[in-house]
């Protein structure tokens, strides 16, 4: 069976059949060849897979590509403008070391952003919390509170 | 996972249609479950019907006496919910603390109640609550719904449509988190209701439970220190790698005590 798929993603509009198996982080990477959006676990639990899709942090690892139809996503390469100016919450990372491998760090921005639009002026300990769909395995976390604070103070 | 068919329907009663005409299939409602069981090809269905399109399955509607959720309606719109908070602010507060903010982005309370996960959280507030389960068929309450692990009294093709959960006087719910899933290792619901008071078990059994010596007690004095002395017996109780049955059964006086502290505290 092959479904009509259409979409907007990082503000450009996307057309493409696809098998309805087909998982929306395989489209986003193996179609689409956006291969920002990481897969860390296959298990969703580790949250590498975080994207945005009608403005909500969801990980794509667990959903279908058909649950997208119609709805407007943005990955980790959207974030930044044209001209290459880092979205904030990037430059936050940047200058507080928030990443070591970088493979966790998309999953972890993309929830940041979110996580900040809900709670623009987060205690340390509700980053913690907010961030508990996004696991690291180098960084011990640190910078990372470090980055989003940064981030919610700018 | 294996190849299904995909249908995406336009209302209850079509997607009830969807469901006869297939040879195995199931409904996708935010898929947070079922979408992970069938990457591990735990399950195979040969059909899946989405649910996303029909606006009437989401929803809340508060009145005095009531708060109905509408099937759809996500764990985060829950937890964000003025109404909720007003009305049932355990329910929010339970809501807010379910998966990790993306799964509670698109996870929904009936796909969690119609899977009666053993250490889902919804299942402690339906029957800490004894809230109805409304389904495309009739009205279910909640001390006839919950029957085994995995198992409700849904029968095939029958679709929640909504849960009307009664306002109670008080309510809380405290749960003591599996660090790595954040499931319910154990969590108690505590409901001081117009029947009494109501205690529901999750994570600690096969399947969600209330517990009457419990009830009992915090009817004759409803304090913390009213669990002091009873002890949960741990037969029938889960045990793994994470918790004994007798350490959950600990848990679960211990869990009822916060409960019982977060209502006193308000």
């Amino acid at each position: 069976m092959s479904v009509r798929l259409s979409m907007t993603v990082n503000g450009k509009p996307v057309n493409a059949d696809v098998e309805p198996r087909t998982l929306l982080v395989d489209f986003i990477r193996d179609t689409l060849r956006l291969t920002g959006t990481h897969i860390g676990c296959d298990t969703a639990q580790c949250g590498a897979c975080t994207i945005h899709m009608n403005g909500k942090a969801v990980k794509c690892c667990n959903m279908l590509a058909v649950q997208a139809q119609g709805s407007t996503v943005v990955t980790i390469e959207g974030l930044a403008k044209a001209d290459g100016t880092m979205h904030p919450m990037q430059a936050a990372f940047r200058d507080h070391h928030g990443l070591q491998c970088g493979y966790c760090t998309p999953g972890m921005v993309m929830s940041a952003i979110d996580l900040l639009k809900r709670h623009p002026h987060p205690n340390e300990q509700q980053i913690r919390a907010e961030l508990d769909g996004n696991l690291c395995r180098c960084t011990g976390y640190h910078n990372i509170v470090r980055a989003v604070q940064a981030a919610a103070e700018a | 996972m294996h190849a299904f068919n995909y249908h995406k329907a336009s209302s209850v009663a079509d997607a009830t249609a969807k469901l006869a005409a297939s040879d195995d299939g199931r409904l996708l409602a935010g898929g947070q479950t079922l979408i992970a069981a069938m990457k591990m090809r735990l399950s195979a269905p040969s059909d899946l019907v989405d649910l996303a399109g029909i606006a009437e399955l989401r929803g809340i509607k508060v009145d005095a006496s009531s708060a109905t959720v509408g099937a759809m309606t996500t764990h985060a719109t829950v937890a964000a919910s003025p109404e909720i908070k007003k009305a049932i602010p355990a329910l929010a507060l339970l809501a807010s603390e379910i998966g990790d903010p993306m799964v509670r982005n698109i996870g929904t309370m009936g796909g969690s109640v119609a899977n009666n996960d053993p250490a889902a959280d919804y299942p402690a507030a339906v029957l800490g609550l004894g809230a109805t389960v409304l389904t495309s068929k009739r009205k279910i309450p909640a001390d006839k719904f919950f029957t085994a692990m995995y198992e409700t009294a849904l029968e095939p093709g029958e679709i929640i449509t909504s849960i009307a959960f009664p306002v109670p006087k008080r309510a809380g719910y405290s749960k003591f988190k599996n660090p790595a899933s954040r499931y319910a290792l154990v969590g108690v619901f505590v409901a001081d209701t117009a029947n009494g008071i109501r205690v529901a078990v999750t994570g600690a059994g096969p399947c969600v439970f209330r517990l009457p010596e419990l009830e009992k007690a915090l009817g004759k004095s409803f304090s913390p220190d009213a669990v002091n002395g009873i002890k949960v017996p741990a037969t029938n109780l889960n045990a793994d790698i994470h918790a004994s049955a007798e350490y959950r059964a600990h848990l679960i006086t211990v869990m009822a005590k916060r409960a019982v502290s977060q209502i006193l505290s308000k």
